[in-house]
């Protein structure tokens, strides 16, 4: 066996109790980050999940993105004009069939029209804004997932109920509703349309469920007092991280301002990004605070063995040499505490998924999502080894660096 | 014509501070080699800081050590490390012998550290030094299985472990009752009677009187060499 390892191994092996608290704290850090990693990721995952298939990866609004120039503007440069009425502009995508034929040829998913406008729901004295979307059943069940969302009815209910519509459970709950009732719906030209509760839905995000619900396109366009337009296209993809892509090479296509769910939800993705930097620093904190037991022993060895450093130095030993011996320690420390982290943050892990929890925004109980990944256990094995090194590096240094002569002669 | 192994050229060690303080004070000193030398003095005369300054465990503050006519100021400290593994081999008034290893590991260590023996080979040769000191049946013991006498005698087998052409000693008997010292004074000897040199700093006159020259210092000089010639003891007085 090599000396240096043999030294090492032979400091650890005889300090049982040191050494096993030393690899304990390490296997904590270890454990509790990979465990802490898979809850973040998991729940941050299975929220984002819920997003994407509760709303259409990308929706083209019937809206420019900036305000068109006008001809004089563009004529010369000294005119500047502002606060244009679009006199006489109708709504909606021009030429949406064309417009979805177009688009299904080379987006990798697919399209579906809808008419979208707000109302207000008219319900024994409640009276409550929601987003009403016309859509085509079909075409629908390629865009979304509101048909496995469905807890009553289905969307093929829509046609069969007259001015049917589907709204979430809690929208419908807030009224006192179920379906087969019969609800008012007040549009912004003050159309009054008397719909029925054909289904209930629940995506498991509240403000989506209480503010969101579906007819067919006629209903919704009568409602918008614009018949046959259609002022949103909601386009689902295979890849959905591949939206904010094709938003981009969609809205250079159609002109129409295309928004993808990460630009939809920009606001939310940020605050992951600062909580993601959050639970790194408190993981890092861990990794290095479980690294202070192993400086302890280190620096503990390392002033047991004064003399034997000095005796290694005079024998022949180069200092590096000698240091190497109280770095391999530490490594001998943190690679079986490491390996017992794993081992610890798996349990944790699986622990965890077994337990439920209410949640009050969906209002039902579901077990806790973790996110198993071979990149925590390496990452957080890799931060801990480095924070063992280097808790080992400094006291060894120093232990090294005493000239053997000093402890020679304070010993003799 | 005889073979200089370590010679000393005007050394000096001085420690340096708010009060300067010089422990070796401008020693010229030649050792032959298989020369049995004694270094003796009262305590704070600077034997020992001489003896660190000649095994290369401290660096002089002016002068020059040679070793087999190398000389050695220039060497950077990995370069004197590997002077001191190849040529010189310690030993101390303790034994410093790293507990949790057996004897013969702890022969062994200087041979390792060196790397220049296949395993079986050092074994081999760890157990033959153990076996020449009388230790054969202790290789496998620990240090605090053993006795002062016979660590002593384990850290002079680590001392010869890499062939060293110098043994220097630091008081190798200042622990030791008198039948150790005896037994370790002995071994010195015949390892200068063999061919290596040796110098050994101690503080018992009859001890100092076996060796082939007794250098006595005092206040980091040298203040008398006695050499044993033809059976009788030679005082020269230095100036």
């Amino acid at each position: 066996m090599n000396l240096i390892f043999n030294i090492a191994w032979t400091h650890v092996s005889t300090r049982v109790r040191q050494t096993l608290v030393g690899m304990a704290g390490v296997s904590m850090g270890v454990g509790f980050t990979i465990m802490m990693a898979g809850l973040m990721q998991g729940s941050q995952l299975d929220f984002l999940r819920q997003l994407v298939d509760t709303m259409p990866h990308i929706t083209v609004e019937d809206e420019r993105r900036s305000v068109p120039t006008q001809p004089a503007e563009q004529e010369y440069a000294a005119v500047q004009m502002s606060d244009i009425a679009n006199v006489g502009k109708r709504p909606g995508i021009k030429y949406p069939e064309s417009a979805m034929s177009s688009l299904r040829s080379w987006i990798p998913g697919d399209v579906a029209p809808s008419a979208k406008t707000t109302a207000i729901i008219n319900h024994g004295g409640a009276r409550i804004g929601i987003t009403l979307s016309g859509i085509d059943p079909r075409r629908e069940v390629q865009v979304s997932k509101l048909t496995s969302q469905m807890r009553e009815g289905k969307l093929d209910d829509l046609s069969r109920a007259p001015n049917g519509i589907i709204m979430g459970e809690a929208l419908a709950e807030k009224l006192g509703v179920k379906t087969g009732n019969t609800v008012l719906l007040i549009g912004g030209q003050g159309v009054q349309l008397n719909s029925t509760v054909a289904g209930l839905y629940r995506s498991g995000l509240k403000r989506v469920d209480e503010s969101q619900i579906y007819s067919l396109m006629g209903p919704a366009q009568v409602m918008m007092g614009q018949s046959g337009v259609v002022n949103q296209l909601r386009l689902r993809l295979n890849d959905p991280m591949s939206a904010q892509k094709v938003a981009a090479q969609v809205e250079a296509q159609t002109g129409y301002k295309s928004v993808s769910w990460q630009e939809a939800n920009a606001d939310l993705l940020s605050s992951f990004t600062v909580r993601d930097f959050i639970v790194l620093t408190v993981m890092g904190a861990m990794l290095l605070t479980s690294s202070f037991a192993t400086y302890n022993i280190i620096s503990t060895i390392t002033h047991e063995k004064r003399q034997d450093i000095a005796i290694m130095k005079s024998l022949g030993m180069r200092e590096y040499a000698v240091r190497r011996i109280f770095i391999i320690e530490a490594a001998i420390i943190g690679v079986v505490g490491i390996l017992f982290g794993w081992i610890l943050g798996y349990l944790l892990c699986f622990g965890w998924s077994k337990i439920t929890i209410f949640n009050p925004l969906t209002g039902s109980t579901v077990p806790l999502q973790i996110y198993y990944s071979l990149t925590h256990y390496l990452i957080a094995g890799g931060i801990s080894l480095v924070c063992c090194a280097g808790a080992a590096y400094f006291p060894a240094r120093k232990a090294t660096s005493v000239h053997p002569v000093e402890i020679i002669r304070g010993a003799s | 014509m005889t073979e200089i192994a370590l010679q000393a050229v005007e050394l000096v060690r001085r420690i340096e501070g708010a009060v300067s303080h010089t422990l070796v004070n401008g020693i010229d000193l030649a050792v032959n080699k298989g020369e049995f030398v004694a270094i003796t003095g009262p305590s704070g005369s600077g034997k020992s800081s001489l003896l660190y300054l000649l095994g290369l465990l401290d660096a002089p503050s002016e002068g020059e050590v040679m070793i087999c006519g190398q000389p050695t100021s220039k060497l950077s400290e990995s370069d004197r490390a590997d002077v001191r593994l190849t040529k010189c081999g310690f030993v101390f008034q303790f034994h410093f012998l790293l507990p949790e290893f057996t004897s013969l590991d702890n022969v062994l260590l200087p041979m390792r550290a060196a790397g220049t023996m296949a395993e079986s080979e050092m074994r081999e040769r760890g157990l033959a030094l153990l076996g020449s000191l009388g230790l054969a049946e202790h290789a496998n013991k620990r240090p605090n299985a053993l006795s002062g006498g016979q660590r002593q005698r384990v850290a002079i087998a680590r001392a010869l472990a890499n062939r060293p052409e110098i043994i220097v000693a630091d008081e190798p008997t200042g622990a030791l009752d008198t039948a150790s010292t005896e037994q370790v004074f002995s071994i010195l000897r015949d390892i200068a009677d063999q061919g290596q040199t040796v110098v050994v700093v101690t503080h018992d006159p009859a001890l100092a009187a076996r060796a082939d020259r007794r250098i006595h210092i005092v206040d980091g000089k040298i203040a008398e060499i006695t050499e044993r010639g033809g059976g009788e003891l030679v005082c020269e007085v230095a100036s």
